[in-house]
């Protein structure tokens, strides 16, 4: 990876955004390549595969207009590397870190190698900071940690997009003016909610503390498999680098997934689950597993991604896989949304893996574990009631039963349901869990310490 | 590479990545290549070693973290900073920790493979017996005296039949993908105590045997794992975090250290090895990553220790397999997997067993596999391949989950073939009448679910007294025994006395009340006891406090159902 200059005008094959060159030896895996095309422009390219006299390459602005005559191909020697600074802050870039917002070129403060290093795991600090969204059924039930990657899950036209923006305008850690940042990694998204983010963003103040990657649904496809690792190359920057708290917002993962089954369908892979390459896992691990805390350094790295589910379904390979590597998820529900309420959170489903280790005694609150499972039990026996009336009936319902009902309406409409713009400190969204919680005589809270009925249940005693 | 074999581990490139050969074809070998391989370029050299995969095993393996090729986290993180960089490596075993070795030979000795030789203080707990490779046998020519050494110091001097010398150190190696040799196999005969009440008295697992805990996303297979490497009676654990979370390599990090093994009273860590190749590190070292888990479990066996091996999970191990199977354009069978995944799975789950070692004592080695199923689907591929092999099957389940019942174990799908192996232990430790309590309230909840059917079709209130009852006994049953907070600093371990007791409370009320309720009590009076409520919160109630009013619960359980029938 020496000789100065390596540049082929060998193309041999052009297959989807995958194109072969012949002639060269010693193109080395993964290497950035730069693809000239006949009208002067260039895009950028990795080289897939490499073996004698022969390089696969991807490329990331796509290969129309491609030829095997004129084109070139251009081998840099350099894995792809992304020049960081904190003036980022504030910037607007394209999928592949071209500034957008008609501002100069970063200046760099240094280059980082983008598909970054995997965090040694005895060097990883335990996340265990509270983050107040400010929104009770995420607070109060799923709660988030710095350091935690908790996706969203939802699907086509459901508010998503509003309950990010909402997070990341309200999302602060008690008792701290630590600085924050957050970096938006859009792709394949429209120019309308590219706008809505912008839009949102400039009008809180928060423009100032972001960056943004935009990779809109009309930009090339494969340009998507660098969109987040850029985003997170520049979030690892401010959180190590800089002592940041940073939070990323990928959006939308499954059109990230697409792109990656488009390469894997070009290369002609044997496909696992509905097409995507078996190894997406470990893909989408390698995206996930850049959240966290390192010991000793100040910053973290909390991650939002937002993925819609095709056709609501949980168990498509990109909800299915993400499952598995994140720290929980958030579920949106279409049935809440269409009830009106928002944000239409399916607790259910919902979980945090981190939970445990963010609230309690001087975290939130001591009742805050009891609270929460007694919400869940609670809710999931309303929910289990109103299935059964909606068959037989309410007659045979004994008065306790009714009483779940009651609670079940209340909950969704009170706790789960909030106004877009108002953020509930994690006291208000306990009082109000007790509000409901004390619809129940005693006796029913089972899950719940005597002490803490004692302390605050509002029922009558008795 | 003419003359390269199958499995030799070989160093790639200028950086010499460690990588192995998994296929040969005439002087082609393809290589798998444990770290990045980003920027290598077609004629960098490789370099054949002779050796296939292989751990080293010795004294100072308890306490260590490992990534799947067993380098040392700790060590590498001090060496290459909070991230893991490319090319660097540390011996597995420190080399410059000396032991206390104290011989147990003299010269003269005539020695077969894996006798021992001496043994050294691991931990305060630990005796760590030093064994002669299984492969050699002779006569002890010179053997170290008593004293400091370190791994590499020579304590033994052997003369074999054909007259050559052999000196042996501390530190051995074995090759990962071959099991350790054994005298004999046994059937397991005592139950693995796990603290877990739905493991221990309704789907309990044996010391020697193999379990598989399957689960969507976020029915809890993890915390499952942690709290069986935490609580189980084994005397070591072998924790394989196979392409899981970084985060949760850093719980169980945290964690360990500061607990205390209720048997031992040491730190939870002292008797653990943990092997953690987290999702984002490089796939090969996580396909190699439970055989390096698995045959450190077999060396601790051969001393004699029953060792617990964790493995999650399994479907991560299965996909790795089938990445490197593409990668290789081998013909894929079901799912994409390669058509081995079978064998391989089975392979696996074999080493696990009580043996008698060629030392001659008696080990153990159980396996406990999590199977991540793809949408929670229990017919995929690899829970199917598992399902074949294990003997005890802890169905997690997405809707109990939902609920936040922990542990997610669903009691009409999960088995124990041990059950019947647990009983005896459990009539010594318990009382004679475990087998039939156990199956009454097995029966009860399978009852419950039939129930349930009906109450979907006609409503709650035309059922009968005494199934009212049976469903109010199920719910106490599942809300108070099933149901257990591994975050409750109490209830996180049920001790077995207090696991039968709590049974036998809860089975004398269903008993009486039935009685009672043929009598004509009401089911909705049998609820209103006040002796119900006192059923409910058992669980997180200090033990000494439980072991106290045990009697007396019993008692009122008695009055109180005398008062129904009157």
């Amino acid at each position: 990876m020496t000789q100065p200059l390596r540049e082929f005008r060998s193309v041999v094959r052009v297959a989807g955004p995958i194109l072969a060159v012949s002639g060269i030896d010693d193109a080395g895996y993964n290497e950035v390549v730069h693809v000239l095309l006949p009208d002067g422009t260039m895009r950028l390219g990795q080289v897939l595969e490499s073996r004698m006299g022969m390089a696969i390459v991807m490329v990331f602005g796509g290969t129309r207009d491609l030829d095997c005559d004129v084109s070139a191909v251009r081998f840099t020697g350099k894995p792809l590397m992304m020049p960081v600074a904190k003036e980022m802050l504030g910037r607007i870039f394209s999928g592949s870190a071209e500034p957008i917002d008609g501002g100069g070129r970063v200046v760099p403060e240094k280059e980082m190698e983008i598909s970054g290093y995997a965090i040694n795991p005895t060097r990883r600090e335990f996340p265990e900071d509270f983050i107040e969204t400010g929104i009770s059924a995420i607070d109060g039930m799923n709660t988030l940690v710095r350091g935690q990657k908790l996706p969203v899950f939802s699907g086509s036209g459901l508010p998503h997009s509003q309950l990010a923006a909402q997070i990341t305008r309200q999302a602060r850690v008690r008792g701290t003016e630590e600085s924050f940042a957050v970096v938006f990694a859009a792709m394949g998204i429209t120019h309308e909610e590219a706008r809505f983010f912008i839009r949102e963003f400039s009008e809180t103040g928060a423009r100032a503390h972001a960056v943004l990657f935009l990779n809109r649904a009309d930009d090339p496809a494969i340009e998507r498999i660098v969109t987040p690792r850029l985003a997170l190359t520049a979030a690892e920057y401010l959180a190590f680098d800089c002592g940041m708290h940073v939070l990323v917002v990928m959006q939308d993962i499954t059109a990230y997934c697409e792109a990656l089954r488009e390469v894997s369908a070009a290369r002609e892979e044997i496909p696992a689950r509905r097409g995507y390459p078996g190894y997406m896992y470990t893909d989408l691990a390698s995206l996930y597993e850049r959240a966290g805390r390192v010991k000793g350094r100040a910053g973290s790295i909390t991650q939002l991604p937002i993925l819609s589910m095709p056709d609501d379904d949980i168990t498509h390979p990109v909800p299915d896989l993400t499952g598995y590597i994140t720290e929980g998820q958030i579920v949106l529900s279409r049935e809440l949304h269409r009830k009106g309420i928002y944000p239409p959170i399916d607790v259910l489903p919902c979980l945090s893996r981190l939970m445990q280790g963010g609230i309690g005694k001087e975290r939130t609150r001591a009742d805050h574990a009891d609270v929460s499972s007694q919400l869940y039990a609670a809710y999931a026996r309303g929910r289990r009631l109103a299935g059964l009336v909606a068959v037989i009936g309410d007659e045979g319902l004994t008065d306790t039963d009714r009483l779940y009902l009651t609670f079940l309406e209340r909950f969704e409409e009170e706790f789960v349901g909030q106004k877009r713009d108002e953020g509930r400190s994690i006291g208000e969204t306990l009082d109000r869990a007790w509000d409901l919680l004390s619809i129940f005589p005693q006796d029913e809270l089972k899950r719940i310490n005597p002490a803490f009925i004692r302390e605050y249940y509002r029922g009558e005693i008795g | 590479m003419r003359g390269a074999q199958m499995y030799e581990v070989v160093y790639v490139g200028d950086d010499e990545l460690i990588g192995e050969i998994i296929g040969l074809e005439e002087d082609l070998a393809t290589v798998q290549v444990y770290e990045d391989t980003g920027g290598i370029t077609p004629g960098e050299p490789v370099q054949r070693t002779g050796m296939s995969l292989s751990v080293e095993l010795g004294p100072g393996l308890l306490g260590m973290i490992y990534d799947g090729i067993q380098r040392p986290l700790t060590e590498l993180g001090s060496i290459s900073g909070d991230f893991i960089i490319r090319g660097v490596s540390s011996p597995a075993l420190p080399r410059e920790r000396r032991y206390r070795f104290t011989p147990d030979v003299t010269e003269g000795d005539e020695l077969k493979g894996g006798a021992v030789i001496g043994t050294v203080p691991e931990t305060n707990q630990i005796i760590h017996s030093i064994l002669l490779p299984p492969h050699l046998s002779g006569k002890v020519t010179k053997v170290a005296g008593e004293g400091e050494y370190t791994v590499l110091d020579q304590i033994l001097w052997l003369a074999d039949r054909d007259g050559n010398e052999h000196e042996i150190t501390m530190l051995q190696r074995w090759p990962v993908r071959v099991p350790r040799p054994i005298r004999e196999k046994l059937p397991p005969v005592r139950p693995l105590i796990t603290g877990q009440r739905v493991i221990d008295s309704f789907f309990p697992m044996v010391q020697g045997g193999t379990a598989a805990v399957p689960g969507p996303f976020g029915a809890g297979k993890t915390v499952v794992q942690h709290q069986l490497a935490k609580w189980s009676d084994a005397d070591i654990i072998v924790y394989v975090g196979c392409g899981e979370r970084g985060n949760e390599m850093a719980d169980v990090l945290r964690q360990f250290p500061a607990l205390i093994d209720p048997k031992t009273k040491e730190p939870l860590m002292k008797r653990t090895v943990l092997i953690g190749n987290t999702s984002n590190m490089p796939v090969a070292a996580r396909e190699a990553s439970v055989y390096t888990g698995i045959t450190i479990a077999e060396y601790y066996r051969d001393m004699g220790y029953s060792v617990a091996l964790m493995a999650d999970s399994t479907s991560r191990w299965a996909e790795a397999m089938r990445e490197i199977s593409g990668r290789l354009e081998e013909m894929p069978g079901e799912h994409g997997y390669p058509a081995y995944l079978g064998s391989r799975l089975a392979d696996f789950y074999e080493r696990a067993g009580r043996v008698t070692a060629l030392s001659g004592e008696e080990g153990s080695v159980s396996v406990i596999g999590a199977v991540s199923p793809p949408g929670g689907d229990f017919s995929e591929p690899v829970t199917q391949n598992t399902l074949r092999i294990v003997r005890v099957f802890w169905a997690l389940d997405a809707d109990l989950a939902h609920q936040r019942h922990f542990p997610a174990v669903n009691w009409l799908l999960s088995y124990s073939l041990y059950a019947d192996l647990a009983e005896p232990w459990w009539e010594k430790h318990g009382g004679t009448d475990w087998g039939r309590m156990r199956g009454d309230l097995l029966r009860l909840l399978q009852k419950e679910s039939e129930l349930e059917e009906i109450v979907q079709l006609v409503g709650p209130d035309l059922l009968p007294e005494q199934d009212k009852f049976t469903l109010h006994v199920a719910t106490i049953l599942r809300e108070s025994f099933l149901i257990q907070s591994a975050f409750d600093e109490v209830d996180t371990f049920c001790p077995p006395e207090k696991q039968y007791r709590m049974m036998r409370l809860i089975h004398r009320y269903l008993l009486h009340g039935r009685d009672a309720v043929e009598e004509g009590m009401t089911a909705e009076e049998a609820a209103g006891l006040p002796v119900a409520g006192r059923l409910a919160r058992m669980g997180p109630m200090p033990h000494d406090d439980f072991a106290e009013q045990y009697e007396t619960v019993l008692h009122e359980i008695d009055d109180a159902f005398k008062g129904g029938r009157r």
